[in-house]
């Protein structure tokens, strides 16, 4: 296209952005600059509220409900986008700025065909008719690798697996060939063995078609993959810019180098003693929901002991958390027993006596769920204190305020607040102390850290870290992201469609000679290098080609 | 325990003080709908006080016009209109308040029954509420109350399981989205007992939605009573009640007396009050303020 608008494709001066809360503006975006060239890829990396996704939008000349830009330009290949009518933006969007958006799920309309969602935007822009929009969307499903590429655009948008409606979506935002596109944490709600595929089609696309695009993401490996320049935000500031070699080999900024050791944190690995008995044992659990034909979980097998954490590892679907609902008795198993010092559970929780039952804790996913939004921390704390162990007026209060203490959160402060005036990682720290607060000697934690920024994320691994070498307590630790396997677990438990396909000691897994499963999803994590996705993608390439050799 | 008997009186006078900051933010219709309401219970709880006469005394001949003895004349017995007005609130509000509040209990716990407990027990009940509602409210309340007699408590015990079927509806509606969350698991797996996750768990979580239904279903009540006494099946007489007071002296419209328009009027400003007070209740508690 003309590129006699100048040297840059986006430009953005200064940019301020507010939005409208508790019945005033505040600032979210205070003074952002950017200047992307045609073909290149910029990456934009912040803890959750630095405004990465607001800058996104905004580049488009959008602004979300309740938000406004208040001062600043934003200038695409010449377009003034903050004074132009929303006529001139609107056949800019879709057209020659795209945009890919976290969760396909809910961005595909439901009710429509993919293929006929492809083809909306080219035939609303003028761009060609429906059977050049059809034919285009074939050739660009058999480009990203979608299996079936000539059918697969008739199928409804539950037809299709999450990383494939995700590839599917950055073909439709290739529809009409655009300029610029914006990919909002594409690959965030997936599992890393999808996340690498749908990474490496983003990339190839974006380079054949030499494309320039703004990759918002809060996984510094992954962008490290994807883009040639980072910028780091912090509260809607920009933090530091630089290339994405230079940034990753010499961080200069202290917030960035912060960023960058979140994935030290290791827990010390203590070695099981041989003749220790186990606190929970699982015999040969089979378990299917009701109505459901097919198992969730065959034959699972495992111990836990005094004081050790068991990560359990696998895609979603393959059965972990099934195994914790198993565990604390929300899901009866049809074959099979769980056992607790030595003591055999009923299978019902109904069942269970009060002593079984404030063993087992559990710690969600989803702090803002897990906790009443109507009752004040000290009734969400205090109701295990008198519900299990009866205690009432000072002796509970003093038992609150050491609870409080035990989490790092100032009794006086938070006792009396709603989980709605605190942070998530806060929430997760309640939720932790409600666990404590029954006395368990077992605790389940169900992917707790995955809703969390980086930072607070690590702030909770130390915290549960410390309270284990305090209080002896078990963890089975559900998880898909393996730096958490790395930085807590003493022993790993590989889960592939409802069965353990692996476990041991967490050196013994991690390191070679894996399960072929398990090869997969270690090779799968993106590390801080930016040729690890080209090493892994030529490596699978070779080894398939020899396997097809051998054939 | 003298440290948390002080907390809570300070916890106490710090919500009145919040109370008092959002009467003092309302809008207008709010506050004039406020005042309407208050004055209605005043009237109520002190009628024997306000009102000038005896409910069912005969103080005059009949149907006597407005004069400086009886402000708003006399009805077909010769009774003091205002005096039957006055009355009418105690009858007519008090009765209507005691149906729709024993219909939320009613339809409400049994309503987060159903969500929670679910299976056969939410199939039974919502196939029991199908059948209730698929008569009409006032043809199906006529039918009982002409078998079961025109008492006061027989009224409100028809009307109330008549009315429990809607807010069954719609508590489990709402207890729905609630159950599935994961505090309400957490609540499961601590053992709880239903008592408690029906009311510390669920119940806080609904209470505004049902509080802003319970002001509309108050105002359905309390015009199906008023026609249900206007029908002579409602409240009998010799008490006063402002539906059967527009049917007793109905007649005096054709002759360009506009009394029978009193009582009904004191019916419309009422239920007119509570929707102005419900519509803000509902704007403060939905997220619709922040959006632009």
């Amino acid at each position: 296209m003309n590129t006699d608008h100048g040297q840059y494709l986006l430009e953005m001066n200064d940019l301020h952005i507010e939005g409208f809360s508790d019945g005033q503006w505040h600032e979210i975006v205070k003074g952002f600059n950017l200047e992307l060239k045609r073909g290149e890829v910029l990456g934009l990396i912040g803890e959750s509220g630095a405004g990465k996704s607001t800058i996104g939008i905004a580049a488009m000349g959008f602004c979300k409900a309740g938000c406004r830009i208040k001062a600043g330009r934003i200038r695409f290949d010449g377009i003034e986008l903050t004074d132009a009518s929303e006529e001139t933006k609107r056949k800019l969007r879709g057209s020659r700025i795209a945009y890919v958006a976290q969760s396909a799920a809910a961005a595909f309309n439901p009710a429509h065909k993919l293929i006929d969602q492809f083809s909306e935007s080219v035939i609303q822009h003028g761009v060609g008719t429906r059977e050049e929009a059809y034919a285009d969307a074939r050739d660009l499903y058999a480009k990203i690798k979608m299996p079936e590429p000539d059918t697969i655009g008739f199928r409804y948008p539950h037809q299709v697996s999450g990383g494939q409606l995700q590839r599917a979506m950055t073909a439709m935002a290739l529809s009409c060939r655009p300029d610029l596109i914006i990919f909002d944490e594409p690959t965030t709600a997936l599992d890393v063995t999808t996340q690498i595929e749908v990474l490496a089609t983003i990339r190839d696309i974006v380079d054949y078609f030499n494309t320039s695009a703004i990759y918002i993401s809060h996984d510094l490996a992954v962008v490290a993959q994807m883009a040639d320049k980072i910028v780091v935000l912090r509260y809607g500031e920009l933090i530091e810019e630089a290339e994405t070699r230079q940034m990753l080999a010499d961080p200069k900024e202290n917030y960035t180098k912060s960023l960058w050791a979140v994935r030290t944190f290791k827990k010390l690995s203590v070695p099981r003693s041989t003749h220790s008995e186990p606190v929970l044992r699982v015999n040969d659990i089979t378990a299917r929901y009701p109505k459901a034909t097919q198992p969730v979980l065959i034959d699972v097998n495992f111990e836990i002991h005094r004081g050790e954490t068991v990560a359990i590892v696998g895609e979603s679907g393959s059965g972990k958390s099934t195994a914790a609902r198993v565990i604390t008795g929300l899901l009866s198993p049809q074959e099979g027993s769980v056992e607790f010092e030595g003591q055999t559970l009923p299978s019902d929780c109904g069942n269970r006596s009060l002593e079984q039952l404030k063993k087992i804790q559990m710690i969600y996913q989803m702090p803002d769920t897990a906790v009443n939004p109507r009752h004040r921390i000290r009734k969400i704390v205090g109701r295990p204190l008198s519900f299990y162990l009866g205690l009432e007026g000072s002796e509970k209060q003093q038992r609150l305020n050491e609870l409080m203490e035990m989490i790092e959160m100032d009794p006086k402060q938070f006792l009396d607040r709603y989980p709605g005036e605190l942070s998530g990682g806060q929430k997760q720290r309640i939720c932790i102390a409600r666990a404590l607060a029954a006395d368990p000697g077992f605790i389940i934690c169900d992917e707790i850290t995955s809703a969390l920024d980086q930072l607070v994320a690590e702030g909770i691994l130390r915290l549960l870290d410390r309270l284990q070498q305090e209080l002896g307590l078990a963890y089975m630790f559900i998880t898909h992201d393996l730096a958490t396997v790395r930085a807590i677990a003493d022993r790993v438990i590989v889960m592939l469609d409802g069965r353990i396909v692996e476990q041991g000691p967490k050196l013994e897994v991690l390191t070679p000679p894996h399960h072929e499963y398990t090869e997969l999803l270690l090779s799968s994590v993106p590390e801080m290098n930016p040729d690890w996705m080209d090493n892994i993608m030529a490596q699978r390439a070779s080894q398939k080609g020899i396997q097809a050799a051998g054939n | 325990m003298r440290l948390i008997t002080a907390d809570k009186i300070s916890l106490s006078a710090d919500r009145l003080s919040r109370a008092y900051q959002l009467l003092t933010e309302a809008p207008l219709s709010a506050k004039f709908g406020i005042i309407v309401i208050a004055v209605y219970i005043f009237v109520a709880l002190f009628a024997p006080w306000v009102a000038p006469f005896g409910e069912s005394e005969i103080v005059g001949r009949k149907f006597q016009p407005w004069d400086d003895q009886f402000f708003l004349g006399t009805d077909h017995l010769g009774r003091d209109m205002l005096t039957r007005i006055v009355f009418g609130a105690r009858n007519t509000v008090g009765i209507a308040l005691l149906t729709t509040i024993l219909a939320f209990v009613l339809g409400g716990v049994l309503g987060i029954l159903a969500a929670v407990v679910g299976g056969w027990v939410d199939q039974l009940l919502s196939r029991i509420v199908d059948v209730f509602m698929a008569i009409p409210a006032l043809i199906f309340a006529m039918l009982l109350l002409s078998i079961f007699g025109t008492s006061i408590v027989n009224l409100i015990v028809i009307m109330s399981v008549i009315d429990a079927t809607r807010i069954f509806r719609i508590a489990r509606a709402v207890s729905m989205n609630v159950v599935v969350m994961d505090y309400i698991e957490a609540a499961r797996v601590r053992g709880e007992k239903l008592p408690w996750i029906i009311v510390q768990e669920i119940l806080p979580n609904i209470s505004a939605p049902l509080a802003a239904e319970f002001g509309l279903r108050f105002c359905f009540v309390f015009l199906t009573i008023s026609a249900l006494s206007f029908l002579g099946l409602g409240i009998q007489p010799p008490i006063a009640d402002w539906g059967s007071m527009v049917r007793q002296t109905a007649v005096l419209i054709t002759f360009d007396d506009y009394t029978p328009l009193i009582p009904a009027a004191a019916i419309a400003l009422l239920t007119v009050a509570v929707n102005f007070v419900i519509d803000w209740f509902l704007h403060k508690t939905s997220g619709l303020k922040d959006e632009h």
